[in-house]
């Protein structure tokens, strides 16, 4: 479904990623596993179309996309639930939700695709009418995933949906995770926390200081001595 | 007398208003100050003008050409001044790209049209109405009326529509704009045309009312109304709005009851004074970076 092609990316001068290749299958959950500044959100904004690779190719369901501009990404069907969440801080749950299904024009769609949401997370349906800004961190998490779900998209890019949350609330967004995948999205998820991230993923990569360095399917590296040690503090 | 004053004050006020929410949208969205605003604003009255005096428009359809051809002067000015500069070199470019087009603007009328300052003919009957003590002209009908009716309508396009929306995400983060799939060249053009259209509508209003069109007269107002801007707290639509309408009331008091001769330095005191205490602005929000 996703295919990364030897990508090298630079910020200026400096080369953050070297040659970087991996795949998704779809209807998998293949995780990217790494340390701060591994180089693991360059990655992932770089399929957005965010950043451009110097040399080397992204191909998405066939087509090449490594030189189409974000926006267009998105209608092909990759949404990104971002680093930090980003969600609009002075727009309201429901406007955050209304602008993940920006290029859409089916209106039932939109409307059962919004319950299927406050289904999944019903505290959204409660603060429909607050700014998002004044949600909680795991409030905003789950709002970021909503939004990039009302895209309908066929791959979702997550970005470290466990970072700043308490353990309870890591589970569960880990839990959602693996439901989102279960109903027929493909996800690529980048994660510092490589136990949670290996425990539902079916495929694995390890980036450090730019480079894949180790991948295989999750089960192996979960039980992998140099996954362990380096990633998982034993 | 200080009711009519206020009065006077509101008129003035909202052509400031007008034009301040050309620079705090354009600011909202891509941090830019367009120093060539103010020369948009010069531009809508000098198309005014010509409308009346050559093609022998009245009013309305005047305003709405003079509006039109801001607008795609407003889009053309950041298609070939500020977009080759985005996301490629420093802020500072850009501002500098601003201020050539400013100067280049204003020379350009000055070639065409000459240094003398031109005036509107007699396009709405002088009539002068009393409401108890109060006088009102039936130019400060017009404005106060045009003003409002374009700044409701731009609140509701802001507000209820699906652009509106997309035009608020762009300004709150403009790379998960883009995680949307918003066309955010598209916004940002959108809103180059939405804010050149209202600085074109204040200049020809105020092109009227104060009866003098010249290739300078961007200058001072731009200046005023990039402050109306900043007093409203700069990225903020009803921020520009009420530091317009603040302002023009500030400014025409200070000649009121001070002196006419200090009226710039009355004003631009007072906003100096409010942004020393809220230096975020009336209704600008205080910036807090993120770690």
């Amino acid at each position: 479904m996703l295919q990364v092609n030897d990508i090298d990316v630079f910020y200026g001068s400096i080369q953050a990623l070297k040659k970087i290749s991996l795949e998704v299958k779809p209807g998998n959950i293949v995780t990217l596993i790494g340390a701060n500044g591994a180089g693991k959100s360059t990655t992932l904004k770089t399929i957005s179309g965010l950043l451009r690779p110097k040399n080397g190719s992204i191909s998405f369901k066939g087509r090449e996309i490594s030189k189409t501009s974000p926006n267009k990404i998105v209608g092909m069907g990759i949404s990104q639930v971002p680093e930090g969440r980003r969600v609009f801080p002075s727009m309201t749950v429901m406007e955050n939700l209304k602008m993940g299904a920006y290029l859409r024009n089916d209106k039932q769609g939109i409307v059962s695709d919004l319950n299927a949401v406050f289904d999944r997370f019903p505290r959204l349906q409660e603060r429909i009418k607050q700014m998002a800004g004044t949600l909680s961190g795991g409030e905003q998490q789950m709002l970021a995933m909503g939004r990039a779900l009302m895209a309908r998209p066929e791959l979702l890019l997550m970005d470290e949906p466990s970072m700043g949350l308490a353990p309870l609330l890591v589970k569960e967004i880990f839990d959602i995770i693996s439901f989102i995948n279960s109903t027929g999205t493909t996800i690529f998820l980048v994660e510092q926390n490589a136990h949670m991230a290996l425990s539902i993923a079916n495929y694995a990569y390890v980036i450090e200081t730019g480079k894949i360095v180790l991948s295989g399917p999750a089960q192996d590296l979960i039980n992998s001595e140099e996954v362990k040690k380096a990633y998982m503090g034993g | 007398m200080f009711l009519q004053q206020l009065l006077n004050g509101i008129t003035l006020g909202s052509t400031y208003a007008l034009i301040a929410l050309g620079y705090t949208m354009v600011y909202g969205i891509v941090q830019l100050i367009n120093f060539a605003h103010g020369e948009i604003y010069m531009f809508g009255a000098a198309v005014g003008l010509f409308l009346v005096t050559v093609a022998g428009f009245s009013l309305v359809p005047a305003l709405l050409g003079a509006m039109t051809f801001c607008m795609l002067l407003g889009v053309l000015v950041e298609k070939i001044a500020y977009r080759p500069l985005r996301g490629k070199s420093s802020r500072l470019s850009a501002l500098i790209s601003a201020i050539g087009v400013s100067i280049f603007l204003s020379t350009f009328m000055l070639l065409i049209a000459g240094p003398n300052t031109r005036r509107y003919p007699e396009v709405v009957n002088p009539t002068t109405y009393h409401i108890g003590s109060l006088q009102l002209s039936s130019m400060q009908i017009i404005i106060l009326l045009v003003a409002a009716l374009l700044m409701i309508g731009l609140n509701l396009m802001i507000q209820k529509t699906r652009l509106g929306m997309a035009m608020r995400a762009t300004s709150e983060d403009l790379e998960a704009a883009y995680l949307m799939g918003i066309d955010v060249d598209r916004i940002i053009s959108l809103t180059f045309a939405i804010g050149s259209a209202l600085a074109g509508a204040g200049g020809v209003m105020v092109g009227i009312y104060y009866n003098a069109v010249f290739p300078y007269m961007g200058t001072m107002v731009g200046l005023k109304a990039f402050s109306a801007a900043v007093l409203g707290g700069i990225g903020s639509v009803p921020g520009a709005m009420l530091g317009g309408i603040t302002l023009g009331i500030l400014e025409i008091m200070g000649v009121a009851y001070i002196s006419s001769s200090f009226k710039d330095a009355i004003a631009f005191g007072i906003l100096i004074i409010v942004l020393l205490i809220r230096p975020q602005g009336l209704l600008g929000k205080k910036i807090s970076k993120k770690v």
